[in-house]
């Protein structure tokens, strides 16, 4: 699986919404990604790409955009 | 008049995250100002955010003899509508982008609308009515408790007092103001003077952290699952300077996450304080105080100043010996009224006289600290809200008449068994729907049958089996 199909992946299983829906997401705007959807997703991208991720990391993720932008200091390239 | 707000004029009484602020000089005019355009004392729906139009209404409302009934500003429509056409409200206190039927708007303040609705002074109250809130939070049916005025003064006195709460505090929003312990931390501190930091986002938001550190945040509270958050993300690592106290109630903290916050505390100089509430108790009924959150892990505390427990036993007698499970008891003052199921049980007086079966089970050390050890009804912890799960249950069986179908788990996690495994991801979505939870908190499992015994009841401890 290429790094982009996981990312995409890690979102529709942690917050269980289409592949479609996923980009667009921000968090805090759609009930799935809410604190709770966001702790699922934290978990799922670290588990994808084997990483730990820092807590203002975490806090920083508010959108499928910004959440690759994030992943690249962790050497993950989307 | 339950605040009184002219001892402290001048401070600050609340920030918002875009920096907006009132003094309490400015948060009493405008209370007025609001209260004149609701022409007397009625029932008003509040669709509660922490933002500040909710906070001023809120305020206002109680301080002003008005009765909010606090919803959260996302619930369910259908949810809401069951609601409006059972209390008939008098006004809607909402967000300007709300939409209501045959309603118009009376007052404009903050981005909310006091919209009046056709039903007029329909609705009898009580005098000693304050406050309407659910249960749960967020679940289906109209159940409100219904708290006084006289509740609310007991509670905040107990909480001011247990908390050595002064002026100087600025803790910050973490739970939402229609929740009860939400609500009994913006009581209690307005009530000393305090400046309440409002602010919609989460712990886990970086739009949080920037405003606790910006308006140096000296305290919040967490439900069990705020706890876990903060612990997934690291959060002893964190450098905050302002903050002195954590507090922690809605359900019980895992004994592993107690030991390590209260370890942390004790190490940074800092409070934990472990606390049990309920809302048929307007919030608080004990507290673990902080300086014994370390040699007492797991236990919830001893009842708060004005209140006292006991443990009953099956029979129905006082418990008088140590670690014996019994179920809790509570008097005291905060014990509300009763419940409204119905307009007609807004006019209602007080039907519990001071004390409350909490439908908790507990036990009592040698020194007098309780432990909570279950439940005595069917109902969960969903993230801090409580969920019944016969009503639950029910719900789903209606609204999925064809399915065989029951639920069970533990706190924050629901599990739904269903016979019919193409079923459960629609059952799944409507429970989070309904619920406003997220759907990652209600697991899927399929199983062969619904075991019940001979007169029809399910047998839940059976289902437990096919659990993953």
């Amino acid at each position: 699986m290429s790094n982009q199909e996981k990312y995409l992946n890690a979102f529709v299983t942690a917050l269980e919404v289409s592949p479609s829906e996923a980009p667009s997401l921000v968090y805090g705007e759609s009930k799935a990604w809410d604190s709770v959807g966001h702790m699922s997703l934290v978990a799922a991208l670290e588990d994808a790409f084997d990483i730990m991720m820092e807590m203002d990391d975490i806090i920083d993720m508010s959108s499928f955009e910004k959440g690759k932008e994030i992943l690249r200091k962790y050497a993950v390239e989307i | 008049m339950l605040w009184r707000f002219d001892r402290n004029l001048k401070n600050t009484a609340v920030v918002d995250e875009n920096g907006a602020s009132l003094t309490y000089a400015q948060l009493r005019d405008e209370g007025r100002m609001l209260c004149q355009h609701a022409d007397g004392r009625c029932l008003v729906f509040c669709l509660c955010r922490n933002v500040m139009g909710s906070f001023v209404g809120y305020v206002s409302f109680l301080n002003g003899g008005v009765v909010p009934a606090m919803f959260p500003a996302d619930l369910d429509r259908e949810l809401f509508n069951t609601l409006y056409q059972t209390y008939r409200p008098k006004y809607i206190w909402a967000p300007v982008d709300f939409e209501l039927e045959d309603s118009c708007c009376r007052y404009e303040r903050f981005g909310y609308c006091l919209l009046q609705t056709p039903f007029g002074d329909a609705t009898r109250l009580s005098p000693e009515l304050a406050l309407l809130l659910t249960t749960s939070g967020s679940t289906g049916s109209p159940k409100l408790v219904r708290q006084s005025y006289r509740n609310i003064r007991a509670n905040t006195d107990s909480i001011v007092e247990y908390l050595h709460l002064l002026p100087d505090e600025r803790p910050i929003t973490t739970l939402p103001m229609q929740y009860t312990y939400g609500l009994s931390i913006i009581n209690s501190h307005l009530d000393v003077g305090a400046t309440i930091l409002l602010t919609d986002k989460g712990v886990a938001q970086k739009e949080f952290w920037n405003f606790f550190r910006q308006q140096q945040a000296t305290s919040f509270g967490g439900v069990p699952y705020t706890y876990e958050m903060l612990d997934r993300m690291r959060f002893t690592r964190m450098n905050l300077p302002s903050l002195r106290v954590m507090t922690q109630a809605g359900g019980k903290l895992s004994p592993e996450l107690h030991q390590k916050y209260a370890e942390w505390c004790r190490d940074t100089g800092r409070e934990l304080i472990v606390m049990y509430g309920q809302c048929e108790a307007t919030a608080r009924m004990a507290y673990l105080p902080w300086n014994h959150s370390l040699e007492k892990i797991g236990a919830m505390g001893v009842a708060i100043p004005g209140g006292s427990f006991e443990l009953i036993d099956a029979d129905g007698s006082i418990i008088t010996e140590p670690d014996t499970v019994g179920e809790l008891r509570y008097h005291g003052d905060n014990v509300t009224l009763g419940y409204a199921e119905a307009a007609a049980d807004l006019a209602k007086g007080d039907e519990r006289c001071g004390v409350l079966d909490t439908g908790d089970m507990a036990t009592r050390d040698a020194d007098g600290f309780y432990t909570i050890a279950g439940r005595k009804k069917r109902f969960l912890k969903m993230y801090g809200n409580r969920v019944n799960l016969d009503e639950l249950e029910r719900m789903l069986k209606t609204a999925f008449p064809a399915a065989e179908c029951a639920c069970a788990g533990q706190d924050d996690r629901l599990t739904v068994y269903c016979t019919d495994p193409a079923m459960l991801p629609q059952m799944r979505a409507w429970l989070a729907e309904k619920t406003g939870l997220n759907v990652a908190g209600f697991f899927p499992v399929t199983v062969p049958e619904i075991p019940k015994n001979e007169a029809g009841k399910t047998l839940y401890k059976e289902l437990e089996k096919y659990d993953a």
